[in-house]
C-alpha cells in the first residue's frame, strides 16, 4: 500500500527522470492551446529533436495552462526560462536550435510585465509545469503528501480546524466559508456521508475550473479527499460539465491512476480509511450549479432547486449528510493542509482570504488566466495585468460574476477584488469570470443578453423565476426597440425587486443584478430607448 | 411475474446497444443512472431517438414520463440525428462582446436554416453553445467538434462552402 516513502520514491524517480535532461520543452495542451493546434507544435518539436539528435537530452511534456490563452499555443523552455506564445510548427526548428542559447525573440512573451509579476499562485502552482496526465508529475511537485501526513499524523477534527483557520471561503461565487460548512457536514448524524466536487462551470465566460482540471487533476482529487476525510465521506461525485470533454478525459486518466497507487479507493495510505470518486456528467442545464439541482441531477432526475433549509450537509445527496464544494474551493485545500492556514490567511484582504483565479476575456489585450491575491483592484486587473482595451477601444465597464453579476464602471475601478466590495457595487465576484465591455456597446442590450440566458435557463420550478425572467426579457425587447414608455421602466424596476426577493433559488433571485446594475450605472442608455434617441443593435453608428 | 422483473431486450442486434447495456450495468441498474446512461446512448449514436429512451427508461425502471423529462430538461441531449457535420457557434459573454451574433447571422443566412436546425439535406447541424469556455480566442466556433478561435463570418462562410462541395 501507498506510503511516505513510497511516495518519496515515486517523487524520486520522476525528478530523476527530468534531471537526465538538460533541457525541457514544456507544450501547452490545454483546451485553449489545443483548439490552437499546439499538438502539431508538440509534434514538430518532437520530430526537430530527433532530426538534431537531441532527444536525449531535451524532454518535450504535454503540460496545462500557462496562462496567456490569447497567445496560444504557448509553449516553455527550461531552465532557459522562456515563454513562447503563437508559436506555429514550423518554428519548432528555430526553438530547437536556440536551446543552448538565446530565446527565440520573435516568439517570446515578455514575462516581466504586470499580467506575470503581479500573480500569486496557490490553485495555478502546479498549471502549466506538470504533466497532468502523470501522477508522478503531480507526486514529484509534492502532490499527496499533505492527504498522506493527513491520514496519519492529524485527527480528521484538526485538519478541518486548518481549513477554518485559512479563511477559505467558497469560490463557486457565494462565498460561504468553508470551514464552517465542513464542520457541519462532520457534526451531521449519518453513517453514509458524500463529497461532491461542483465543476458544472456554467457562467458564460468562465474557465477557471476548466483550466484547473485540465491542467492539474490530481490536485482536485486530493482536496476532495482531505475533504472526505475531514468530514467522515466515504464517497465523492464530480459532477463535470458534458462540455468540458478533455476535462473529463484528464478526470478519468487522474482517478485511475491514483487507484492504482492506492490513494484512493480501499485503506488509503494504510489506514481504515476508504474513499471512492465517480464522474457524473453534466447536461447543460445552467440550474444545476446550485447545489440542491445539482444533487437532483446527480440522482439522475431533472436538476430542480429545492427550499433550503434543510441544507445538503444535513440533507443532501440520496438524503444523506453532503459536503459541496466548487473546483477551485478543492484545489486549495492540499496547500492549506500542508503549509497551514495561517500561511493562507497572511494573503488577500480582512474578510476574503488567500488568491482568487480570475478569467479574462472581453476587449481587452492579454486575454487568458490569472491569479491573483484577495484586495487587488479592478484596475490593476484590467489596465495592468490585462493591458487595457485594444487599440482604438474605450472603457466602458467590466462584467464579474456571469448572468448573477453586475457591470461595474469606470467610477469603481478602484475597489478591491473581495466577496463584500463587489457586492457593495451590485455585483458579485461570482466564481470568476471578468469580461470588458468597450464604449461601442449598448449596456440594455447587455442586460437582455443576460436577460435572455437567465430566462431560458430557468428551469421553470417557481413562478417568480419563470414568468418574471420572462416578462423582463419582453421589457428589455422593448428598450432595445426603442419602444419603451417610462411606464415599462417602472415595470421593470419593480419586476426585478419581485423576482430577486420571491425566487426559489440563486439563479431567479440574482438573474435581476444585471438590469440593477446598468439601470444604476448606465441609466441615460434605459432613458434614451424610452425618448426613441438611443442606440440600438447593441453598437455606435459610424 | 411482477412487472419489473421484466427484463427489456435492447431494441436491435447493433452491437453498440451492449455498451449502453454495460453503462447500465456498471451502475447496477439503479435508477440514478438514467443520465449517465442517456450519455452513453448519445455518445454511442450521436442522438437519443424514441426507442432508445423508452428502452432505457423500462431497463432502469423509471417511467417514461420522467425519462421524457429528463430528456428534454437537459439541452446536452439531442432527440433527433445530428447532421453529416455540426456546427456550434458559441454564445458566451465574451464571443457575444466579440459580436459572436454576427457569426450565427452569417451561418443562418448560409444555411437557411435556424439554430438547433439541420439542413434538409442533413448536411450540416447548425447549434448554439451557451460557453464552450475557451474565452481566451472568442469569438468561438466549434466545427465538427474542433474548436476554431477567432472566428470571422469569412471563414464561417468558406467553411460551409467546403462542405457543400464534399470537403471537410
Amino acid at each position: 500500500m501507498v506510503s511516505l516513502d513510497r511516495l518519496d520514491k515515486i517523487a524520486h524517480k520522476a525528478r530523476e527522470s527530468q534531471r537526465a535532461c538538460d533541457h525541457s520543452v514544456n507544450v501547452c495542451t490545454a483546451a485553449a492551446c489545443q483548439s490552437a493546434q499546439s499538438q502539431p507544435v508538440l509534434n514538430a518539436l518532437k520530430q526537430e529533436l530527433k532530426n538534431a539528435g537531441l532527444e536525449s537530452r531535451c524532454a518535450v511534456r504535454s503540460v496545462g495552462c500557462m496562462g496567456p490563452c490569447a497567445q496560444g499555443p504557448c509553449i516553455s523552455v527550461e531552465p532557459q526560462g522562456a515563454l513562447y506564445g503563437k508559436v506555429r510548427p514550423e518554428d519548432a526548428a528555430e526553438v530547437v536550435a536556440s536551446l543552448s542559447t538565446t530565446p527565440v525573440e520573435r516568439l517570446a512573451i515578455n514575462t516581466s510585465t504586470p499580467f506575470f509579476q503581479r500573480q500569486t499562485k496557490i490553485v495555478l502552482a502546479n498549471s502549466g509545469r506538470i504533466d497532468p496526465e502523470k501522477i508522478e508529475d503531480y507526486v514529484a511537485a509534492n502532490g499527496y503528501r499533505a492527504l498522506l501526513t493527513a491520514l496519519t499524523e492529524r485527527t480528521p477534527a484538526e485538519v478541518i480546524q486548518e481549513v477554518v483557520k485559512s479563511g477559505l471561503r467558497g469560490r463557486g461565487g457565494a462565498g460561504y466559508p468553508t470551514g464552517l460548512k465542513w464542520n457541519t457536514v462532520a457534526k451531521a448524524a449519518g453513517s453514509q456521508k458524500y463529497v461532491i466536487c461542483n465543476a458544472d462551470e456554467g457562467d458564460p465566460g468562465a474557465f477557471m475550473d476548466r483550466a484547473v482540471l485540465e491542467s492539474d487533476p490530481h490536485r482536485v482529487l486530493e482536496g476532495m479527499t482531505l475533504a472526505a476525510y475531514a468530514v467522515g465521506a466515504t464517497r465523492g461525485y464530480i459532477y463535470v460539465r458534458a462540455e468540458y470533454p478533455l476535462a473529463i478525459e484528464r478526470l478519468r486518466a487522474a482517478l485511475r491512476q491514483a487507484a492504482r497507487q492506492g490513494l484512493l479507493g480501499q485503506r488509503i495510505g494504510d489506514t481504515e480509511f476508504n474513499f471512492d470518486i465517480e464522474l457524473r456528467l453534466g447536461g447543460g442545464a445552467f440550474v444545476c450549479g446550485e447545489e440542491t439541482a445539482l444533487i437532483a441531477s446527480i440522482e439522475g432526475r431533472r436538476g430542480l432547486p429545492r427550499p433550503r433549509p434543510p441544507f445538503p450537509a444535513n440533507y443532501g445527496l440520496f438524503g444523506c449528510p453532503t459536503l459541496i464544494n466548487n473546483v477551485e474551493t478543492f484545489a486549495n485545500i492540499a496547500p492549506i493542509v500542508d503549509q497551514g492556514g495561517d500561511w493562507f490567511a497572511s494573503r488577500g484582504t480582512e474578510k476574503s482570504k488567500g488568491t482568487k483565479v480570475f478569467a479574462l476575456a472581453g476587449q481587452i489585450v492579454n486575454g487568458g488566466l490569472i491569479e491573483v491575491p484577495m484586495g487587488i483592484t479592478l484596475r490593476e486587473i484590467v489596465f495592468d495585468m490585462g493591458g487595457g482595451l485594444p487599440t482604438g477601444k474605450k472603457f466602458k465597464a467590466v462584467q464579474t460574476g456571469g448572468p448573477s453579476g453586475g457591470c461595474i464602471p469606470e467610477a469603481h475601478l478602484d475597489l478591491p477584488v473581495d466577496y463584500e466590495s463587489l457586492r457593495a457595487v451590485g455585483s458579485i465576484m461570482g466564481s470568476g469570470g471578468m469580461i470588458v465591455i468597450d464604449d461601442g456597446q449598448n449596456m440594455v442590450d447587455v442586460a437582455r443578453y443576460f436577460m435572455d440566458f437567465c430566462m431560458c435557463e430557468s428551469c421553470g420550478k417557481c413562478v417568480p423565476c419563470r414568468v418574471g425572467t420572462a416578462m423582463m426579457q419582453d421589457l428589455l425587447n422593448r428598450f432595445c426597440g426603442r419602444q419603451a414608455t417610462s411606464r415599462d421602466l417602472a415595470t421593470l424596476r419593480h419586476l426585478c425587486e419581485v423576482v430577486r426577493e420571491a425566487s426559489l433559488c440563486g439563479l431567479g433571485q440574482s438573474a435581476p443584478n444585471p438590469v440593477l446594475s446598468t439601470l444604476q450605472y448606465f441609466e441615460q442608455e434605459y432613458l434614451d430607448a424610452i425618448l426613441g434617441k438611443g442606440r440600438s443593435n447593441g453598437h455606435a453608428s459610424p | 411475474m411482477p412487472i419489473g422483473a421484466i427484463k427489456p431486450v435492447a431494441p436491435s442486434e447493433d452491437k453498440r446497444w451492449r455498451i449502453v447495456h454495460a453503462a447500465m450495468r456498471r451502475n447496477g441498474f439503479r435508477r440514478d443512472a438514467l443520465i449517465e446512461t442517456l450519455h452513453t446512448v448519445q455518445e454511442s449514436f450521436g442522438y437519443v431517438d424514441d426507442i432508445s429512451l423508452r428502452y432505457v427508461a423500462q431497463s432502469l425502471r423509471v417511467p417514461l414520463s420522467a425519462a421524457y423529462g429528463v430528456i428534454t430538461f437537459y439541452h446536452f441531449f439531442s432527440l433527433k440525428p445530428p447532421g453529416q457535420h455540426t456546427c456550434v457557434v458559441c454564445t458566451g459573454t465574451a464571443c457575444y462582446i466579440k459580436q459572436a451574433n454576427q457569426l450565427l447571422q452569417c451561418a443562418e443566412e448560409k444555411l437557411h436554416i435556424l439554430p438547433g436546425e439541420t439542413t434538409p439535406d442533413g448536411l450540416v447541424s447548425l447549434l448554439t453553445a451557451r460557453c464552450v469556455g475557451s474565452c481566451g480566442i472568442a469569438p468561438v466556433v466549434v466545427i465538427d467538434g474542433a474548436v476554431e478561435g477567432n472566428m470571422t463570418p469569412e471563414r464561417m462562410t468558406a467553411q460551409v462552402t467546403r462542405w457543400r462541395d464534399g470537403q471537410p
